[in-house]
């Protein structure tokens, strides 16, 4: 049946993460923002509450399984939820926050039972981006030679979320790099590893709290136990395993799409209460062609966010249901990216001088809303994902 | 309708029947529209016997009660919604005539007494098409669908009516016509006006586009109406009258929409340029990207308010909400679509200027299409 409420049971999930946004991370987001790259040690308490929840608290009871043909109200509804929720109260202090690592994901999807055993319950950062490559992951250039019982790595890589404050990291590499796509695997590097080591912070125009390394790998040796999959480099040009991790990103992405929901939302109840102060209310009464131009401006925004949440509600829920959604997660990650630009940075201006000043968020909303149309994919990749599925494109007619 | 809201979880499944009328309506639409759409836009006239066509479709009749004749389903927003849809991909000029009986019936369902139903309901179930229609619109630059000036007044024989409506759909045949008008010490309310009565005149107006719907200017100069024409007890509920509307229009931009994606996808998938199909190069399929993507932003917003009315919750913010997202966004797939067409978008050999020109109407309209 027909319905585009999210179900009590989710409700009751992003009330009570708001209300840890709310609590625990607004009174500290100026100062992170501020303190780029201190430890935000506030967050450890957050993260243990987030934790409990799973097990029994403020999450506790969604992941039954259900009877065959019966609708899907799961984890990946409840992960855009939860993030949307951490993340109207600070985008930075969500990423940042300890054990939230995007490697573990990695590691608990594709490990081997001894390596989750082992890796599962550290704090994992994921290393993809290299100097030379962004978007196109295939052509990374960093090696992974096998020699006796080690793998050696040898490379840089960029912007690791998490990379300096983890103890453990997810890296792809490439084992030929003349073979392409197939002969990228990742594997697990533990910090303090000789050969490993970080070379320096980025200092970004937003989400400060969240560290952002650069870590380089020279004649890193790891055993050879730590990689990720399987060694074999498939045959025939096969890129199956690379497939399968780039569809890993098909669930991602609506998760970081509901961040740029959350920061919408934080940036557009500010802006309304802020302008109810000067006599400018909603009452969706007039058309926006005869309302006031600040009024036709809310409206235009309210409506871009339910919009781009309906998107995300819509793709994590076919992710739930076990239904392709490629086309879906990529749309839905487009539209909150572009949409969470236009309002923060919309709200600021509609604020005039209380939004461009510090003394309120508005302005760090729309800093920290830039990277959620860049990161897990640019706009424009997501734009190239949707074309080539919509008009029957592979990525060699479409590029 | 049995389930609340708190039970429900988030579902996007169309029940079976949904799925079943949504085929029927398809089939409608690309046999007895697509094809009769052009020709029709450019005569400015319903094609010949389009409209008793339509009436095999049984969209009137099925809400109707079984007591008066009718197939007696209960009414369902989002049904509606979904059906509309469909017929707006064959044209969207022919599918608002063709549900704009259904709007009269069924906001006498909605608000009529048991004797306004029990009058005029039963001749929508004889299996022919009954024109009746719903005027609201008025001629002014900022109309505003709450605040008609069109003005009626109460007298022994019942009340007198004033004003002007404007772009009301089927308007020079209608024989039903649901009034909206500002009573006299009373507020907002609704009259059923029959035939035309002293007073009344009917001007056939042409458009930029929906040039098939019959859309007319009446003129009420002190037209007399019974007592019993006056709908409900009076107290006329015109913001929810509005707001289903709302959802049918949207729904209609959806569907033409959706016809706009699907012709411009293969056109830009054969037109060759440079040596290669159009559709290689991202400054084309980035367009398209965008059209795919504000359309399923359209379709999930118009389903949510649609749901929403369903399921008795308060869905005025998200059909006001609705409204503004496919006003923008039906203009710019429409815009888009002719401009990925180029030059031959701009001719009439291809159908993306009609619809380019019928969707400038999506922002426009009110009070038509009530679901």
């Amino acid at each position: 049946m027909i319905n585009l409420e999210i179900s009590a049971k989710h409700q009751d999930v992003y009330d009570k993460l708001r209300l840890v946004a709310e609590h625990m991370m607004r009174p500290i987001s100026r100062k992170y923002d501020k303190e780029e790259h201190s430890y935000p040690i506030e967050m450890e308490e957050v993260a243990k509450l987030i934790a409990g929840g799973r097990s029994g608290g403020v999450t506790a009871g969604l992941s039954s399984r259900p009877d065959a043909g019966q609708v899907v109200n799961g984890g990946n509804l409840q992960s855009v939820i939860g993030m949307e929720a951490l993340a109207w109260g600070d985008l930075g202090l969500m990423l940042g926050m300890p054990g939230s690592g995007l490697g573990n994901a990695a590691i608990n999807a594709v490990g081997t039972p001894e390596q989750v055993k082992r890796f599962g319950k550290r704090y994992a950062a994921m290393c993809i981006t290299e100097p030379g490559t962004g978007s196109d992951s295939a052509n990374i250039a960093t090696t992974a030679i096998a020699d006796g019982d080690e793998w050696v790595l040898n490379g840089e890589k960029i912007y690791v979320t998490d990379g300096d404050r983890c103890d453990t990291l997810v890296v792809w590499a490439t084992l030929d790099k003349s073979i392409g796509k197939a002969a990228i695997k990742s594997f697990i590097v533990e910090k303090g590893t000789p050969g490993c080591e970080v070379t320096r912070l980025e200092h970004k125009m937003g989400i400060r709290a969240s560290d952002t390394a650069a870590i380089s790998f020279s004649d890193c040796r790891i055993p050879r136990e730590n990689i990720l999959g399987s060694e074999e480099i498939s045959s025939g040009g096969g890129k199956k395993g690379f497939g399968g991790v780039m569809q890993t990103f098909d669930n991602t992405r609506p998760p970081v799409a509901a961040m740029a929901l959350g920061l919408a939302r934080a940036a557009l109840d500010m802006t309304e209460e802020i302008l109810q102060q000067e006599g400018v209310t909603l009452d969706y009464g007039r058309k926006p062609g005869n309302a006031s131009s600040l009024q036709a401006e809310l409206y235009k925004m309210e409506a871009e966010w339910e919009g781009a949440r309906l998107l995300v509600l819509k793709a994590a829920w076919m992710a739930d249901n076990k239904q392709a959604n490629s086309k879906e997660a990529s749309m839905c990650k487009a539209k909150a990216g572009r949409m969470g630009n236009y309002v923060t940075l919309r709200c600021v201006e509609l604020c005039q001088s209380l939004g461009y000043s510090e003394n309120r968020l508005l302005e760090k909303f729309a800093r920290d809303s830039k990277i959620v149309d860049i990161f897990e994919g640019t706009q424009q990749i997501q734009q190239l994902i949707v074309a080539r599925q919509v008009l029957g494109k592979s990525s060699s007619q479409l590029k | 309708m049995s389930e609340t809201a708190a039970s429900l979880l988030f579902d996007l499944t169309r029940s079976d029947e949904q799925r079943m009328n949504q085929e029927t309506m398809q089939r409608f639409a690309s046999t007895e529209m697509r094809s009769v759409a052009q020709p029709a836009d450019e005569a400015g006239k319903t094609p010949a016997g389009f409209y008793d066509k339509t009436a095999e479709l049984g969209l009137a009749l099925l809400p109707i009660p079984e007591a008066l004749g009718g197939a007696g389903v209960e009414r369902s927003p989002a049904s509606n919604a979904l059906n509309i849809e469909e017929l707006a991909m064959g044209d969207l000029s022919l599918a608002l005539g063709a549900v704009t009986p259904q709007a009269f019936v069924n906001t006498l369902l909605d608000q009529g007494t048991a004797a306004q139903q029990e009058k005029y309901l039963p001749e929508f179930c004889q299996g022919t098409f009954v024109s009746a229609t719903t005027a609201l619109m008025e001629p002014r630059a900022t109309f505003e669908p709450t605040e008609p000036a069109c003005s009626a007044s109460a007298n022994d024989n019942g009340f007198i009516l004033n004003g002007q409506k404007c772009m009301v759909p089927l308007g020079l045949d209608a024989q039903k016509i649901l009034v909206v008008a500002e009573l006299q010490d009373k507020g907002i309310a609704a009259f059923i006006v029959e035939g035309t009565p002293a007073g009344m005149s009917r001007t056939e107006e042409a458009h930029m586009g929906l040039r098939t719907l019959q859309l007319a200017t009446l003129e009420f100069d002190n037209v007399q109406i019974p007592a019993d024409a006056l709908l409900g007890d009076g107290a006329f509920d015109l913001q929810r009258f509005i707001d289903l509307s709302r959802i049918g229009i949207c729904a209609l931009a959806v569907g033409a929409c959706q016809g706009v994606l699907d012709y411009v996808k293969d056109y830009v998938n054969e037109r060759v340029a440079f040596g290669e199909p159009i559709s290689n190069r991202q400054a084309v399929a980035f367009m398209v990207a965008d059209m795919a993507i504000e359309l399923e932003n359209m379709r999930l917003m118009t389903w949510r308010a649609a749901s929403r009315a369903e399921q008795g919750l308060d869905f005025h913010k998200q059909a006001y909400l609705a409204k503004v997202t496919c006003s923008e966004y039906a203009m710019k797939i429409g815009t888009d679509g002719v401009q990925l067409l180029g030059g031959h978008g701009f001719c009439r050999e291809h159908p993306v200027e009609l619809w380019y020109r019928n969707l400038r109407a999506i922002a426009i309209l009110d009070g038509v299409a009530s679901v």
